[in-house]
Formats: structure tokens, sequence, C-alpha cells
């Protein structure tokens, strides 16, 4: 029986006709009682099952899913990993996120295919240029990596671009984050599901959260499609639908929930290799390791959760890339999807107890929560372990749209989402 | 493209159009004396319905602001609706 991955493993199956192979994971039905519960089994909720287990020791612990593991926006998203924002607050937690996935693959041991080939945010403009320095200043001050590029940084670091004085978009210079870069977005997934349920945590799929239990004036746990479940405290990490969540536990969210689409064209020889971003253009694009162009833009501007995308918004992404990457105009698209996406009024995500005690939030993250996996599951995992907020976390609280203390990323950093 | 319907142009593409947000989320009425509370809930709250839903939109080349029925799953929308009365 093959458990632990490793080269010797391989060769030892290759050899033995790979019959030692065991589910990563363990399929084991529903219990009446947990001390934990957590409602999502994408990135967010598995890390938060795993760090449960592993830094507050607690196992006895469910996950439940709707669906199918990662098949939300942890399936959907353009798979890039950054900390390049303005906040200090901003700034300590995603570059956790980002420090945590460097040594992920090996804490998991599940290669997430981490590659920090680095990111480029392109300026355009003289006042896109000083905003640039503005945030370079503000990352480096909050002690992570960024440096500030001229024109001639960004044509070494993206020969192919079209953003010479004859370009409509031309680049002026730009952010680079060195450290930024892509993971496997499926690997994040399956390695914190694989690592927790070796951990003892029942990973529930196909379960679908019809009510709360509300005893007291406190959640108590969960009516299920496949029964009812009682945990002392529950975590929900459901993205897009936390609103529809939160509508069954009695309380309103900031959130409105849009499409974010992405799409991908065919593979091709490797040509792009860093993360470009154009706010001129809206676009953004990275290669992956198949070589497959992966593409992203814009939110569609019509509250939605129909996990589709509409026609207008695709073709300004595609004209952005087009206008950046001529070359690119003979790819083909293999493939285009959208996640719902749960955006707040300051851009920054929703970490702390609801409205209803029990119930601890970690939503609010738009469209950027894939980079923050392993930051959400740890400040969710302390929350609900030790039912106080992380120093990281605190500022994130749902009171701050109560006291105005908002964390704007929207216009510190000029983030979209 | 989606197709919506404004109550004065007829129907126009997508594009052309903006979402104002949740309709009968009306400005409290008092100034100072309304609790910061309801202030903070009329600011950043919303149902944000999965299924039907009333909204505000704006179409933007003839700038009248109506009232639209939507699904927000389907992405189904009925003909908008001039303002007047209560939203």
């Amino acid at each position: 029986m093959t458990r632990r991955y490793s080269a010797l493993a391989l060769l030892k199956e290759g050899l033995t006709g790979q019959k030692g192979w065991q589910p990563a994971w363990d399929d084991r039905p529903l219990r009446p009682r947990y001390d934990i519960v957590i409602i999502g089994g994408g990135g967010h909720g598995l890390a938060t099952a795993y760090y449960l287990a592993r830094t507050h020791g607690i196992t006895n612990v469910a996950v439940i899913e709707k669906g199918w593991l990662g098949g939300g926006n942890t399936g959907r998203n353009t798979t890039v990993v950054r900390s390049n924002y303005f906040f200090p607050e901003s700034v300590r937690l995603y570059d956790l996120s980002l420090k945590l996935y460097e040594k992920l693959s090996i804490e998991l041991n599940y290669n997430i295919m981490l590659s920090q080939r680095g990111m480029v945010s392109i300026a355009h403009t003289p006042s896109e240029m000083e905003m640039s320095a503005r945030v370079v200043n503000a990352m480096q001050i909050n002690g992570t990596d960024a440096e500030l590029l001229d024109a001639d940084g960004v044509r070494k670091r993206l020969p192919i671009h079209h953003g010479g004085p004859d370009a409509r978009y031309p680049a002026l210079g730009g952010i680079w984050q060195g450290r930024a870069g892509t993971a496997r977005h499926d690997a994040v997934a399956w390695g914190y599901a694989r690592a927790a349920s070796r951990l003892g945590v029942d990973i529930i799929q196909q379960c679908e959260v019809e009510d709360f239990i509300i005893e007291g004036g406190r959640c108590r746990g969960l009516c299920t499609s496949r029964g009812e479940v009682r945990a002392d405290r529950v975590g929900m990490a459901v993205a897009g639908h936390s609103s529809a969540l939160a509508a069954k536990a009695g309380f309103r969210l900031p959130v409105t929930s849009y499409a974010l689409q992405a799409c991908v064209s065919e593979p091709v020889k490797p040509i792009l290799d860093t993360v470009v971003l154009s706010p001129g253009t809206g676009t953004y694009a990275s290669q992956s390791d198949k070589g497959e162009i992966v593409i992203g833009g814009a939110l569609d501007r019509v509250p939605s959760y129909g996990q589709r995308g509409n026609l207008p918004v695709l073709e300004t992404v595609v004209a952005g890339l087009l206008e950046m990457f001529p070359a690119f105009r003979q790819l083909t698209l293999m493939r285009q999807w959208a996640g719902i996406v749960d955006v707040v009024p300051d851009s920054s995500p929703i970490l702390g107890e609801s409205p209803l005690p029990g119930l601890f939030l970690d939503c609010g993250w738009g469209t950027g929560g894939f980079k923050a996996i392993p930051a959400g599951g740890t400040l969710l995992a302390h929350l609900l372990a030790t039912g106080q907020h992380h120093d990281i976390s605190r500022p994130f609280d749902l009171d701050r749209f109560h006291t105005g203390r908002l964390v704007d990323e929207a216009a510190g950093s000029g983030i979209a989402h | 493209m989606q197709i919506f319907s404004c109550p004065f142009c007829g129907p126009r593409p997508e594009p052309e159009f903006h979402f104002g947000g949740e309709a009968g989320n009306d400005r409290p009425v008092g100034g100072a004396l309304v609790p910061e509370g309801e202030w903070a809930a009329y600011l950043h709250l919303r149902h944000n319905p999965k299924g039907s839903t009333r909204e505000i939109w704006m179409h933007r080349t003839c700038l009248e602001v109506f009232v639209m029925e939507r699904d927000t799953v389907t992405m189904q929308a009925a003909p908008g609706v001039a303002l007047g009365g209560p939203t």
C-alpha cells in the first residue's frame, strides 16, 4: 500500500503494476455530531479543516460540499498567486498566504506545482506610473518584495509585448513582484483534502446545506441533504453563495455575487514566462505548464449566480489580450468558463464570527480567493478553534462595515475585485 | 449578448445598461437622527438573492433609471418598468 508520494514510491509502483495507490482521501458517511463542521469543500474550506487538525489538534471535523471538491471557484480561477497589495493589513494577509504556498508542496506531500515566475503589472500612463511607484513603496515598507520597472525593464521581461511608443497602450513601466506566480489549482484542493483526511477529517461530497439549526440564538448545526449534523462551531467558506446561505441563517452580508470569466487557449510552445496584468486593457494572462495561455479580465457587471459569463466581457478581455500580444491573434480558444465571486464594497475579505453566534465566515474574497487559500484556511481555523480573531484577521471582521473602518484595496492598489 | 428592455428605448444590448442596486433599498429618512446601524445597513448590506430579484438599472444612452425584474440564475429579464411609485 502506497500512502506517501515520492520518487521511490513512483518507482516501486511502476515496477508492481500501479496497484498499490490508495484513494487520496477517504469517502466516509456524515456522522450526526462533530466539534466543527465546515460548509464548502473548496480550497478555503479544505485548508481550514487541514489547519484545524494540524495546528489546533482538532480532528473531529467534517467538510461538507454541495458538489465535488474544488468544483467552485477553486477550479475556475486563473491560478495566480501574489501579494501586491497596498495597505499593511492586506499585505500581512496575502503575504502570509504566499509564504504558506511557498512550502505547501512539501508540507502536504502533494505537488501543487507552484511556479514563482514573477508578475508584471504594466503602467501605461504617467499617472499609472506614479501609482505604481506608490504601490511599490508601500509593498517594500510592508516587507514584501516589489520592484518598479521602467519601460526597458518591461521590455526585457515581456519581449513579445506590444508596448512601444506607437502602441495604443504603451508600456511606460510597471510593478514587478518576483515571488508571484501560479500554482496548480486542483492540486491545492486535492492536496489539502488528502492531508486533512489523513489527519481524521471527514470529507462529505454531494451534501447540500438546506438550513441552519438555531437554538437559543446560536448556530448548533445544519440540516443537510444527508440529514442533520450538529457541531459546536460552524465555518462557512462558500464564496459567491455566501449571501444565499446567510439568508437561511437570518442575516445579510455586504456582498454582491458576480460572474468572473476566464478562458484558455490551445497549448503552444513556451512564449510567456511571467504573469502579466494590464489595467489599461483590463486583461491578464499567463502560460500554463501545459502551454495554454490562461486569460482573465474584469467582472461581468450584471449580478449573477449563473456560472457562465457573458459575451461582451469576453470580447473586451480577448481584444485586450490581442492589443498586448498581437502574436496571439492566431491562437484558438479551447474553453471559457465563469465562477461566481463574492464582491464586497472595499474589495477586502470578510473573516470573523457572523451575526449568528457559532457561525464563522470566510468570504468576500471577490476575484482574489485562490491566492488567499492558505491564509483563509489558517485564519478561519484559528477563529473556529479559539472563537477569537487572529491578529491578521481582526481588521477584516464584518464589523468594519458598521464602524466604517474599511480596508479599501480598490482605492489602495487599484485591484478590480 | 443579452438584450435588456429599457421602458423608454425598448430592447437594447446589455453593455448599454448599468446596474444601480437592489430595488427597495431606500435611503433612511431623518439625517443625523438615523442610528448608525441603519446607515451601515443602507450603505452596505444586500439581499443578493439567488433567483428572482428586483433591481434598479440605468440605461446609459438615455440616462433614464428604471426597475427591472430579473432572475440571477437563469438570467431571464422582464422588460424594465419606469420609476414612479414605490420601488
